[in-house]
């Protein structure tokens, strides 16, 4: 079984903090790390290797420092991976990022499945992902938590959804995208991250993925950003003095002026 | 009136019509008066007609319905090719999507397959009458910067939007509209999936996307015996409860009720913090509620800086008394 994941770097949110004087984020010396959802994605995949045999194959594209999540990913038992690279490919929006990366999947030759976490934690859209199943002509179910193989043709696949979950058949080869409750990535041993240390990870552009010009980096993105600015602040924020009782009643008749309850 | 259109899709599970698709009808009639354009709703079931008169009571001028056996249960492949069809035919300026399981599945297979924009989450719609364009606000990096995103030159704009993102107005039980019934063709469309069953789980009280109200609690709290009075005064408000990840870490609830960036991004009218600091990856799930209250002893907790109503003080005493006082009221 050939498996592709797509994960991405993105800033650790837990690390970041706000200037109070600028209302903006501190970036600066905040760690990069694999997208959280991502993460689950690959154990899902990793567990498939350890219960069917697969090779399991990383793909993610940024800037050359994002390199490093491959590595972090072989650290765990990911066989191989590939960076996507190169000025031309930037300020792409998720349409353009989907079709810049489904060129390099179908580079990578047939597979039986295609898994993404279900949203990248710095942009939140969960657009990515089944834009590529669509580019690649492949069937998706979004918000997957397990799946099994039933045989050559057919996984079954459960799905989360707001109430509950649902199972699904499916036919192979599929693309899906990953909650947590997948299962938390397992740690790197030693000598996989002596192995991801040597690895030769490539790095694909223009060059090697030959895509359509009008269709990568920010001229092949249908949507623009128009403007950016701080989130309005609250007005009327207040706090309740006094003691516990009269902190409450003023809540109460608060959330009551506020039609609230 | 100009004869473009404002597309709703009118998302129904089991018969049932969602509710974000009302609010979306109310936000789109605002659209529709400021662009000239119509506003429209469009069914996918299995017969669509019965839900046309409330979709025109929340504004729709035209209801299409697409009618089909395979819609019996959301299948994206089936409605993909159906609902990309109906907008090839149609032509739509606009489409406006709830940013449900369903919708944020089929918003982004059809905005590849028609190359054209998608914005996800947005959670303030205008119109630019002068260019034409859609502004589709969302916040980015966490809630942190807000962003107005447009999409020029490709057609149709579209956009998700959460449940209880717009409030929702039902102009009365009688509005009057047109139904327009669109022929289904899918022998074409491969059958590579099929649902075996539905399950429902856990109750109201995990169902934040749509909760009115969430009570939530975190690390302040001590113990997951402490989460009894969370469950408590949930109860007593008909709400929804949440959990910072630090509780769910900690195995003190399930992680089904962890808001954040990593759990569940929730935008009710009122969420009512307890006992949570507010790490960014928390607020990043929740701070587009439209009322926050925040309980904490410690006065200068982050959860302050994004809270409407603050109180500094021990949740113990707290929270019992406003169970109390929100039983002594309702007696």
């Amino acid at each position: 079984m050939k498996i592709v994941v797509c994960i991405k770097q993105v800033p650790d949110s837990d690390k970041v903090t706000i200037d109070r004087a600028t209302n903006r984020l501190n970036r600066a010396g905040v760690p990069a790390i694999m997208n959280p959802f991502d993460e689950n994605a690959l154990e899902m995949a990793l567990k498939l290797k350890d219960q069917y045999g697969a090779e399991v194959t990383v793909v993610t594209m940024g800037p050359p420092q994002a390199e490093q999540v491959i590595r972090d990913a072989i650290a765990v038992g990911a066989d191989n991976g590939v960076l996507i690279s190169g000025r031309e490919f930037g300020g792409a929006d998720t349409w353009a990022t989907g079709y810049t990366i489904s060129l390099a999947i179908r580079k990578l030759g047939p597979v039986d499945l295609v898994l993404f976490g279900k949203q990248a934690t710095d942009g939140d859209t969960a657009q990515v992902g089944p834009g590529i199943a669509n580019n690649l002509d492949l069937p998706v179910l979004t918000y997957a938590k397990s799946i099994e193989v039933v045989d050559d043709n057919t996984f079954k696949v459960v799905r989360t959804t707001e109430d509950g979950y649902e199972e699904w058949e499916i036919q192979r080869p599929c693309a899906l995208t990953v909650v947590k409750e997948a299962g938390e990535l397992r740690l790197a041993n030693l000598r996989l991250k002596m192995k991801a240390k040597k690895a030769e990870i490539p790095m694909w552009g223009v060059a090697e993925l030959n895509p359509d010009s009008a269709l990568i980096g920010l001229q092949g993105s249908p949507t623009r950003v128009t403007k950016v600015f701080a989130p309005p602040v609250k007005s009327n924020r207040e706090t309740l003095q006094g003691e516990a009782p009269e902190q409450v009643k003023q809540l109460i008749d608060r959330l009551a002026e506020r039609h609230l309850i | 009136m100009s004869n473009k259109e404002i597309w709703v899709f009118a998302e129904q599970r089991d018969g049932k019509m969602e509710s974000v698709v009302y609010e979306l009808l109310s936000k789109g009639t605002e659209l529709a008066e400021k662009s000239g354009y119509t506003l429209a709703a469009v069914v996918l079931s299995e017969n669509g007609a019965p839900f046309a008169q409330e979709l025109f009571n929340y504004g729709a001028k035209k209801v299409y319905t697409l009618d089909a056996p395979q819609f019996a249960y959301y299948q994206n492949d089936y409605e993909t090719a159906a609902f990309c069809k109906a907008v090839r035919d149609f032509a739509p300026e606009a489409v406006l999507f709830g940013a449900t399981t369903i919708g944020r599945s089929l918003a982004p297979t059809v905005a590849s397959v028609l190359h054209t924009g998608l914005t996800a989450d947005c959670t303030q719609l205008d119109f630019d009458t002068e260019k034409g364009y859609l502004l589709q606000t969302r916040p980015a990096f966490g809630g942190n910067i807000m962003a107005t995103i447009t999409c020029p030159d490709h057609r149709p704009q579209m956009a998700t939007v959460r449940s209880n993102v717009f409030k929702k107005n039902r102009i009365s039980d009688n509005e009057q509209g047109e139904i327009v019934s669109v022929p289904v063709e899918l022998s074409a469309v491969p059958c590579r999936m099929k649902r075996i069953k539905a399950v429902t789980e856990g109750g109201a009280d995990v169902n934040l996307a749509e909760a009115k109200i969430i009570v939530s609690g975190g690390r302040g709290l001590g113990s997951a015996e402490k989460f009894d009075m969370i469950r408590t005064l949930a109860k007593e408000l008909d709400a929804g409860i949440g959990a910072s990840r630090a509780t769910v870490d900690a195995g003190w609830i399930s992680h089904l009720h962890q808001v954040g960036q990593t759990g569940k991004t929730v935008c009710p009218k009122l969420y009512i913090a307890v006992g949570i600091s507010g790490a960014i990856q928390h607020l990043a799930g929740m701070q587009s509620s439209d009322t926050i209250v925040a309980i904490n002893k410690d006065p200068s907790a982050p959860i302050f800086e994004v809270a409407d109503i603050g109180i500094v003080g021990d949740l113990n005493a707290i929270v019992p008394e406003l169970v109390k006082q929100l039983q002594a009221r309702k007696a």
